[in-house]
């Protein structure tokens, strides 16, 4: 976690890095953090990027530039080599000592929290406009028109909500399950699921007897994570899967990871799609296409 | 030989070669200052001549310096000097500590792990990650940056301080016990962090990979007065010990009668070597092979006298660990090696070589 006093508002970033003046807006930024990438490229600021992080994968174009490396584990003087005049870090960007070394060198260096929730992608898109400085007001409504007119239809769901388990990976054997305060959880909570892991918080391998008891209805995963344990069958095969509901009746839901869980430009297109697939017979309005959810 | 079941090392190296002792030092802190400049100068993140004049001209307060080197001096004074330089110091620390173990254990595979370092500095370290700010409460606040590495460096400690006391009868450390007691206090820290792993969630289990490799990226001036004091300076006071070592190799009781302290000598060599090896991996992460591999290379060359090994560790330790680093943030760019995974790649095949050229021979 990135100290307190590092959490910058933006403004206040704005004042301490000398060279984010009126006259002279970023022009050699690296965004770390695969949310934040997106918003930057959803303000159509996406030719000033350098370089980004291993999770930075949307839009194509953010996907053929630099990689410095995954987001916790940042390289100082590679970072440094490219010269950036803007250095968009996500909250949970890291390692600690290497951010307090960027500082040090003072580099112009912003962090914008990875929030989840109703609020989140819009915030996101102010707060890295503001750093940008560019002018919000055209994405950030179009991001909550988009995230509001699920909000209604999914309010007129009857009956109980889907117990929808997320797991994060297959791989070693006990699958890796989100309780509390993940975006996953938030994301399930968006789509109208409930998400029947109470007792922690993060991602924890679980148990067959623990998933039995939980019983849920539904298997939400990453694509990836569902081609890596060998495809449905291989995964519905996996002893702590077997034993759910969800298993005996086959619903598997695998979606794309960052664009499930980065709740970024494109989350209320995420949550459209969740919702679409937890609630077959629910009606809900397509969202139009933006710029930032076109597939290239 | 002393019914250790321990390998002697005596006579497996070859003997010493005679050039001059002022030659040899002169050649190797040449060759040290030499990798030095090459850390410092080369890099990802290029620096122009006329940046690192200003910069040094700044640096002793002969000119302020002018704004378009900005960039050059942050890189240089910021990013590079204190990384080069704490990477010198834990290039030293570990090779004379693994010097000093395999001197010990009379043993050539010998390394600081076996006493306890790495293993009880990773289970602080894993505490520390994943208990955090939920069991160190206030002292997390305090100590921000530094709880992981003041976490580590007690562990490792700790650890080690466990293990002598359990080898220890009477005032006497059994050189034997202190190798089984350490490979139990191994497996009971190795136990521990896997159950503290199994409560992580997935963030902390990257961040504990990632630190198991080994970075120098986080390197700032406030740890380099750390390093020379907890690193640095044990590996010197190690030097002192070469004489004692080299009556060990013949065996405790023959030690004894060439009227060497042999009980002091064993436990100073144990304690100033769980510090430096501490504190090192508390600064940096577990860096693999480089306490292994230099002692070799410098008995190799230069035979296995101690008060030539130490040293010579010390320097080549030193040059090797700078250029690794090198390597580390060179070979990736912009990203970068974690420079355990640089010092095990070239570590590991070499220490294979060293045992295929040594045959079968026991």
């Amino acid at each position: 976690m990135i100290p307190r006093r590092l959490l910058l508002p933006a403004a206040a970033a704005l004042a301490a890095a000398p060279r984010l003046t009126r006259a002279g807006l970023p022009r050699r930024i690296i965004s770390i953090g695969g949310a934040l990438t997106e918003t930057v490229f959803a303000l159509g600021a996406g030719d000033r990027v350098v370089a980004v992080d291993s999770t930075s994968r949307h839009p194509a174009p953010a996907a053929a530039l630099p990689r410095v490396g995954y987001m916790r584990a940042l390289p100082t003087e590679g970072i440094v080599s490219l010269a950036p005049d803007l250095l968009l870090l996500s909250g949970d960007a890291g390692p600690r000592e290497v951010v307090a070394v960027l500082r040090a060198a003072r580099l112009p260096l912003v962090v914008v929290e990875d929030g989840a929730g109703p609020g989140a992608p819009a915030a996101k898109a102010r707060a890295v406009a503001r750093t940008l400085g560019l002018d919000s007001t055209a994405l950030a409504a179009a991001l909550e028109e988009d995230w509001v007119a699920l909000d209604a239809p999914l309010a007129r769901r009857a009956g109980r909500p889907p117990r929808v388990l997320f797991v994060l990976s297959l791989a070693r054997g006990a699958p890796l399950v989100s309780g509390r305060g993940t975006h996953a959880d938030a994301m399930i909570a968006a789509a109208g699921g409930e998400n029947p892991v109470h007792s922690y918080e993060g991602f924890r391998p679980l148990s067959a007897e623990a998933a039995a008891s939980l019983a849920p209805d539904v298997i939400l995963l990453m694509d990836h994570a569902l081609r890596e344990a060998g495809g449905l069958d291989a995964a519905l095969r996996v002893p702590a899967l077997a034993v759910t509901p969800a298993a005996a009746a086959r619903r598997v839901i695998a979606m794309d990871g960052p664009y499930l869980l980065n709740f970024g430009p494109r989350a209320a297109h995420a949550r459209r799609d969740l919702a679409r697939a937890l609630h077959p017979g629910l009606y809900l309005p397509s969202l139009p296409e933006r710029p930032w959810t076109a597939a290239a | 030989m002393d019914g250790s079941g321990l390998r002697p090392l005596a006579g497996a190296a070859p003997p010493a070669t005679r050039i001059g002792g002022g030659r040899l030092a002169a050649l190797g802190l040449g060759g040290l200052v030499l990798a030095l400049l090459a850390g410092a100068l080369l890099g990802p993140a290029g620096v122009s001549a006329a940046g690192l004049l200003a910069t040094l001209a700044e640096a002793l307060g002969l000119a302020p310096l002018p704004e378009q080197h900005a960039r050059d001096a942050a890189v240089l004074g910021v990013v590079r000097a204190p990384r080069v330089l704490l990477a010198a110091m834990l290039g030293a620390g570990l090779a004379v500590a693994g010097a000093a173990m395999q001197g010990l254990f009379r043993n050539p595979l010998a390394d600081p792990g076996l006493i306890g370092v790495s293993a009880g500095a990773a289970l602080a370290a894993v505490a520390a990650t994943v208990l955090g700010p939920g069991l160190f409460g206030a002292a997390a606040g305090l100590l921000g940056l530094w709880l992981l590495p003041v976490a580590a460096f007690a562990g490792g400690l700790g650890a080690t301080l466990l293990i002598a006391r359990l080898a220890t009868r009477q005032g006497v450390t059994g050189v034997a016990t202190l190798l089984l007691a350490g490979i139990a206090v191994n497996a009971l820290c190795g136990a521990l962090t896997g159950l503290l792993v199994f409560a992580a969630d997935d963030r902390q289990v990257r961040d504990i990979t990632f630190w198991t490799l080994g970075s120098l990226g986080g390197a700032r001036w406030p740890q380099l007065p750390v390093a020379a004091l907890l690193v640095l300076l044990p590996a010197l006071a190690l030097l002192a010990l070469a004489r004692p070592l080299n009556a060990l190799v013949l065996g405790e009781r023959e030690a004894f009668h060439l009227g060497i302290r042999v009980e002091a000598a064993k436990r100073w060599a144990v304690l100033l070597s769980a510090v430096a090896v501490s504190a090192g991996v508390a600064l940096a992460g577990l860096v693999g092979f480089v306490g292994l591999v230099v002692p070799h290379l410098v008995r190799l060359a230069l035979g296995a006298d101690h008060r030539i090994v130490l040293p010579g560790s010390a320097i080549l330790g030193a040059a090797l660990m700078v250029l690794a680093d090198l390597a580390a943030r060179s070979l990736a760019v912009p990203a970068e090696l974690p420079v355990g995974v640089v010092t095990a790649l070239v570590g590991a095949p070499f220490f294979l070589g060293l045992l295929h050229r040594r045959g079968a021979a026991p």
